[in-house]
């Protein structure tokens, strides 16, 4: 059996099309251009992946979830999901607000609860645990709007996943794709990288425990030097077709935006796979970390804090080739040295890339390196 | 934010968890502790309340979408 939603219910916003007559007629003061990060969010939250969130968080919502981790219903939750307004817009609660793209078309309709302000300072503390400019997600925090608007979205245009859209389940899709497959089990493997070999034995490592693994590659705006989103799906396709038992692995991808928040946004990523039907998650050394702004295994440690979460974390150390050992190994069953072990850095394997080279066959599938040489610029710049 | 409220338990259990809580558990508190282990046992209710989320039309909708994308 999945796991049951988190908070107890899978939401779903009704959808509709970009020309509802219930989307037109709305002012300009009753507008709100949002990025594309921010209607990504909308669709997710439309379609159950943030639930048990009907909308953008309430002011009690925010606090709550800074201070004690948890939304005012004491359901686990680490990281505000907020909808930021320009600092001279006022909205009122109960008031109606069509949120708009930048090409100003439709994205959803939203009931105003009311409009609260945000120490910035204090999100990027509280959240990242740190002020530093040099992370990407307290940066973008210390940049951002101070005021936020909240409220429960009505209505939601149906999102447009182009060229993914035949890789993009919804959590209904995939509770009925788990439970049509028989698997009782699940384990997610979250991920916004390319698949190395050591990746692939963490997933395989796991896959041994339960029924089906479920693979959910991020995609959306990510820091320079990550690999893009057509990257890393083409790495995958190939990966699966040539290694992995199909009647037990599950691709589709997740259109959302990595905060880089380490430990917090590691309970995020297993809240988010639960609603997806997961009852197991991976979870990897320094997992949605960013430089050394986290111990190598805080987003394990975190996840003592919630016994209720209701979706089992599996923890593993780093696995990598050891030369002496000559095979996959890891942390836990090596004893050699770190000068044994085969590994590149990002800066390395950027570079190995872009002068047309592959890595040894024992970093990364020769398949999944001819895949990303098909690429003419496969990093985020 | 969170409020708070009593409830009553034995102080025999009370002593016995204090005692369990000074081993370095990393409870501060028997509050702590107990908070933790309720919501332990109150997410194992809820699990087995939950309904399926979708209808038997929803059902047959997304098979036929799964199927056409060849995930089933």
């Amino acid at each position: 059996m999945a796991s049951a939603p988190h908070g107890g219910r899978l939401v779903q916003v009704p959808q509709t099309t970009p020309d509802s007559p219930a989307l037109a007629g709305f002012g300009e003061s009753q507008r709100l251009m949002v990025t594309k990060e921010t209607a990504t969010t909308v669709a997710n939250i439309a379609n159950g992946v943030f639930s048990p969130l009907e909308g953008f968080m309430s002011e009690g919502d925010y606090l709550n979830v800074l201070e004690h981790m948890r939304l005012e219903s004491d359901v686990p939750w680490t990281i505000p999901v907020l909808l930021p307004v320009p600092e001279d817009r006022t909205f009122s609660g109960g008031e109606e607000i069509l949120l708009v793209d930048e090409g100003s078309r439709p994205v959803a309709l939203m009931h105003c609860e009311g409009s609260f302000g945000i120490s910035r300072q204090e999100y990027a503390n509280k959240v990242f645990g740190t002020e530093d400019r040099a992370h990407p997600g307290a940066a973008r925090a210390l940049d951002g709007s101070s005021r936020a608007v909240c409220g429960r979205l009505k209505t939601v245009v149906r999102p447009d996943y182009g060229e993914y859209a035949d890789h993009t389940l919804t959590p209904q899709e995939t509770r009925v794709l788990f439970s049509e497959k028989g698997w009782d089990t699940v384990v997610a493997f979250q991920t916004r990288n390319a698949p190395h070999i050591n990746h692939e034995y963490l997933q395989k490592s796991a896959l041994a425990l339960v029924d089906g693994l479920f693979i959910n590659p991020v995609l959306g705006k990510k820091k320079a030097g990550d690999f893009k989103d057509q990257v890393i799906l083409a790495g995958y396709k190939e990966i699966l077709a040539n290694y992995y038992p199909r009647a037990s692995v599950v691709l589709s991808v997740l259109h959302y935006e990595m905060q880089y928040a380490g430990p917090k946004e590691a309970v995020m990523h297993a809240i988010m796979r639960k609603n997806f039907g997961c009852t197991h998650i991976i979870i990897g050394r320094d997992h949605a970390g960013v430089g050394s702004f986290y111990g190598p295994y805080a987003a394990q440690e975190i996840f003592k804090e919630f016994p209720d979460l209701g979706i089992s974390p599996l923890f593993f150390r780093e696995f990598y080739y050891c030369r002496r050992c000559a095979g996959i190994a890891s942390e836990k069953t090596c004893p050699h040295k770190e000068e044994d072990r085969l590994n590149f850095s990002g800066t390395k394997l950027r570079k190995m890339f872009s002068e047309g080279e592959t890595p040894p066959k024992e970093f990364m599938r020769p398949e999944v390196a001819q895949a990303i040489l098909r690429f003419k610029q496969p990093f985020v710049e | 934010m969170t409020k708070y409220t009593s409830v009553s338990i034995p102080l025999t259990l009370h002593k016995r968890l204090e005692t369990i809580i000074s081993k370095k558990t990393g409870f501060k508190s028997v509050s702590d502790y107990v908070t933790y282990v309720l919501r332990e046992v109150v997410a194992m209710h809820e699990l087995k309340e939950v309904p399926e989320p979708f209808t038997s039309t929803d059902l047959e909708e997304i098979k036929k979408r799964l199927q056409a994308l060849g995930y089933l």
